[in-house]
């Protein structure tokens, strides 16, 4: 059994990962990546707006915090947020110094510039590629430390205790599955696995997400004891390509791009949805808008609106949105220097995800997460544009620092099932969410091992089992699983929810859930199967996708990217809390922990969102 | 006054010569759809992908062969989609890399009709059909269009490819100054997504193992001119790039140039380092 032992393993190289791994090796840490995909081809490159940070007089840290605790409609924590408006600052710079190349301003300081919801213009940028230069810029810094990367190494199982209560777990490494060769492999982590496995967006199929976003990170951390938060609050990004789901930036609005309906219509003034910020509003408003439009006929061929920034003209545009030229012209076929670009809602980020405290850390011992795959909180039930990047290096710098021994004091928000205030109790679901066998966990279930050691190894033997049934067996394809499932999520769990939708998409999901079990892998090889690593991946939908719906269906309210049908206002009487879903070896645990309003020097009072 | 007329023609020419050839391909992109068009009304609406074939492990794919997968045409369609869909409907073991679907992962550079392209950014309608799909030539085939990636990733980590400079500013909070001016000169070639079709087109590169390869010497480039690092680190990349597989190895055929899906100008990176290798070397007569 090939085994690799490192102080710190980091599952995922995109930008948190890149950026915890970095912290964790400052610290003196011997620490290993672990990755699917090689840290350059991560989704972070993707990323095209900017990085929220307060480094300009005028503004301040305390800006940030309350202008994201507003965008989060009140459900992010204060301890998380403001440990982010705080750290980005000295992070932003730390690129700076790393060499990425922002854009410039006349006076040679790095530009900043407006985004939705901000008080002020402290979205920092590099051209309408920030993500992709975020990500090279850290990848650069990997390769100068001499870090280990074991890239296209597939982490399909974490190697956990089994104890009964999860808070007494303790996380001693992973499995992968060796891409190249097709070995399955332990990994011993002797200080701490950090998951920086990105987001989950093939839960749908329209997105902006990668195909590689499959949620790998969130499903193994819930099926190993943590619990997920807030999985009911998914961000649709309002100006998506409608053929293909690709980005078009907030930075086409932040520098003054026009929304139009078919009528020709400034939609988000002349309709009342944002009378002050317009195209600018909060992400969610926006998205709504759009879709309100199309449903009420206003719509371009019943589907999308217009995005106009030719007005900018064409000096502008080329300075500080060329990608945007080119992904129009490559994949929508449309010359926005000519011509309004059609767009539409696509998912876009997560921001419920694995529950962690502001240092990144888990209710499992030795278990952390950062990026988009946690949730700290910082982004509530809606994250505003330009903060998932400094969520990344923020959190995934504290993440690494925290596994790699550094004392960064006690949390704020307290994590696990102990922090919990109160049970869900009358959530009336169609069929039984959770696991067909109770054994379909990925603890060690055997509460003899104690060993570390052994704790991988058995780890690694589970892992090699479920491989080996998987390529031996005839069986469904998973393709046609996953289908029906994004089908369904888009359908059902999308920017307007209502109750009978949701119960609809649970059926779905127990479905697929149960043509699953069938599920077999027919290429035999054992060299870079991909058929093998999809259909583990959806395995990891399947779950990802029951905790977002519910999640849904429990939280009777209006709240950010949370619409409902039969409940159009927020209720903060009732839902100042957090949805919390601990998997319960099988059969989930809904459950509530309040959300922290009181900050370092203040308390957040809960106000209208009005733009 | 003259001289500032020279210099403004100057631009405009560059501006323009890089405009023309986006403007001749868009036109001919714009043919292609036509014909595509024209071929579709006679034909049943489908395309045919001839793909390479090889594993090394399971009988009858141990010999390289081509496989003909029939796929729905769409309006829109690229290489990528034709290539998933075939997969998520025809076989499941058809094996690429890909997964940002938007040109900037840079995981599914391959070689299709003889030419190296980014699968999701080439539409269906820019090509002669059949299409012809193939791993990228001058790598090793580990399965059907996946190449080992390890000499390149080798090459572009030879190059010190990171950041360095002796002059980090130590106020709080305080950045190093660029000009926009410098930000736009390293602009292009920040661009490149490793994809390795340059690598993959280059005749020397196939020729020379050791040569270091369009893809690092732009990193390299892109550091050298970063005035950011200073002047010393300056003539330190110089030497790098200066040994024996290094920029005099380019024999400017352009090929890296043509196929690079980010339209980073690589051979006059590599020409300009060599003038500044030069300019750099008569410094120390």
């Amino acid at each position: 059994m090939t085994l690799h032992e490192h102080d710190v393993i980091v599952v995922g190289a995109g930008g948190a990962g890149l950026r915890a791994a970095i912290a964790a090796h400052e610290e003196g840490s011997d620490v290993a990546m672990v990755t699917k995909l090689h840290p350059v081809r991560s989704h972070t490159g993707a990323a095209e707006g900017g990085i929220n940070a307060a480094l300009r007089d005028g503004d301040d840290w305390e800006l940030h915090a309350y202008d994201t605790m507003k965008g989060s409609d009140y459900l992010g924590d204060a301890p998380a947020i403001e440990t982010l408006a705080q750290d980005s600052p000295e992070e932003v710079i730390q690129l700076e110094h790393w060499g990425m190349p922002f854009s410039r301003e006349e006076d040679g300081r790095v530009s900043q510039r407006p985004f939705g919801g901000l008080s002020f213009p402290r979205t920092t940028y590099a051209g309408a590629e920030t993500g992709h230069h975020l990500l090279h810029t850290m990848y650069e810094q990997v390769v100068k430390r001499g870090i280990k990367v074991y890239d296209e190494f597939y982490v399909s199982r974490l190697a956990v205790t089994d104890h009964d209560d999860p808070e007494e777990r303790s996380c001693h490494g992973c499995v992968a599955y060796d891409i190249k060769s097709g070995e399955i492999v332990g990994f011993r982590a002797t200080d701490g696995v950090i998951l920086a496995t990105g987001g989950d967006g093939q839960v749908y199929d329209h997105t902006t997400n990668a195909v590689a976003n499959t949620g790998d990170g969130p499903a193994m951390a819930y099926r190993a004891g943590v619990p997920v938060e807030d999985m009911e609050f998914v961000q649709f990004h309002p100006t998506t390509l409608p053929s293909t789901g690709v980005l078009i930036s907030e930075g086409v609005r932040g520098e003054g791009g026009i929304l139009y309906n078919r009528e020709g219509e400034r939609f988000m003034f002349e309709y009342g949805y944002a009378n002050n910020a317009g195209e600018l509003a909060s992400r969610d408003v926006v998205a709504r808008a759009e879709l309100t439009e199309v449903n009420e006929g206003r719509g371009i061929n019943d589907e999308y609106v217009y995005l106009d920034m030719r007005h900018l003209g064409e000096e502008r545009i080329v300075d500080r949105l060329e990608n945007i030229i080119h992904l129009a012209e490559d994949f929508e076929g449309v010359d926005p220097l000519v011509e309004p670009m059609p767009v539409k809602p696509g998912q876009h980020y997560h921001m419920g995800g694995i529950e962690t405290d502001e240092n990144g850390e888990t209710c499992i011992e030795g278990l952390y997460a950062a990026g988009e795959c946690a949730c700290a909180s910082v982004h509530g039930s809606n994250r505003l544009g330009g903060n998932a990047l400094p969520e990344l290096i923020v959190l995934g710098a504290r993440a690494g620092r925290h596994a790699a021994g550094t004392d960064l004091g006690e949390a704020g928000v307290p994590t696990g099932p102990s922090a919990k205030s109160e049970d869900e109790t009358d959530l009336d679901t169609p069929v039984q969410p959770g696991a067909l066998d109770v054994d379909d966990s990925d603890v060690a279930a055997d509460g003899a091992l104690v060993e570390p050691i052994d704790v991988v190894e058995h780890a690694v033997e589970a892992e090699r089992e479920r491989v080996r049934q998987l390529l031996e067996r005839d069986g469904t394809n998973h393709a046609e699983i996953r289908e029906d499932l994004q089908k369904a999520m888009t359908e059902n769990v999308n920017v307007f929810r209502n109750e009978d939708g949701l119960k609809r998409a649970l059926e779905v999901i127990r479905e697929c859930r149960e043509r699953y079990q069938d599920v077999a892998v027919s290429d035999p090889s054992r060299t870079f199967n991909t058929d093998l690593i999809h259909t583990i991946e959806t395995r990891n939908l399947i779950d990802v996708a029951e905790t977002i719906t519910l999640g849904a269906l429990a939280r009777n309210e209006f709240r950010g990217a949370h619409w409902r049908q039969e409940y159009q206002e927020r209720r903060d009487d009732e839902w100042l809390k957090h949805t919390m879903i601990a998997w319960n070896d099988g059969s989930p645990d809904l459950y509530y922990k309040p959300v922290i309003l009181e900050g370092e020097n203040k308390e957040y009072e809960p106000k209208v969102r009005s733009y | 006054m003259s001289t500032q007329i020279t210099e403004t023609e100057t631009e405009t020419e560059t501006e323009s010569t890089h405009q023309k050839r986006r403007l001749a391909e868009k036109h001919a992109r714009a043919d292609m759809r036509e014909r595509a068009k024209a071929d579709l009304s006679e034909a049943e609406e489908s395309v045919k992908i001839k793909v390479f074939r090889y594993d090394p492990e399971v009988e009858g794919k141990k010999d390289p062969r081509f496989d003909t997968f029939r796929v729905p045409f769409t309006k829109g369609m690229t290489i990528l989609d034709a290539l998933i869909y075939a997969r998520d409907h025809f076989d499941s073991s058809l094996t690429f890399r890909h997964s940002c679907r938007q040109a900037i992962c840079g995981s599914d550079a391959l070689f299709v009709n003889g030419r190296q392209r980014l699968g999701c950014k080439t539409q269906m309608s820019d090509l002669e059909w059949p299409v012809r799909i193939e791993p990228l030539p001058h790598a090793e085939v580990v399965k059907d269009l996946v190449v080992d990636m390890e000499h390149f990733y080798d090459q572009m980590e030879s190059v010190e490819p990171f950041f360095q400079t002796n002059e980090i500013p130590s106020g709080e909070l305080e950045e190093q100054r660029q000009t926009r001016e410098n930000r736009e000169k390293v602009k292009m070639s920040t661009r490149c997504i490793w994809c390795a079709a340059c690598m993959s087109s280059c005749n020397i590169a196939a020729g020379d193992n050791e040569y270091l390869g369009p893809a690092a010497i732009n990193k390299a480039y892109r550091f050298a001119m970063d005035e950011r690092e200073g002047e010393e680190m300056k003539e330190h990349r110089l030497n790098i790039i200066e040994q024996e597989h290094g920029v005099w190895r380019c024999q400017t055929q352009f090929s890296c140039t043509v196929v690079c899906p980010k339209d980073i100008p690589l051979t006059e990176h590599i020409q300009e380092l060599k003038r500044e290798a030069v300019k750099s070397n008569l410094k120390f007569w």
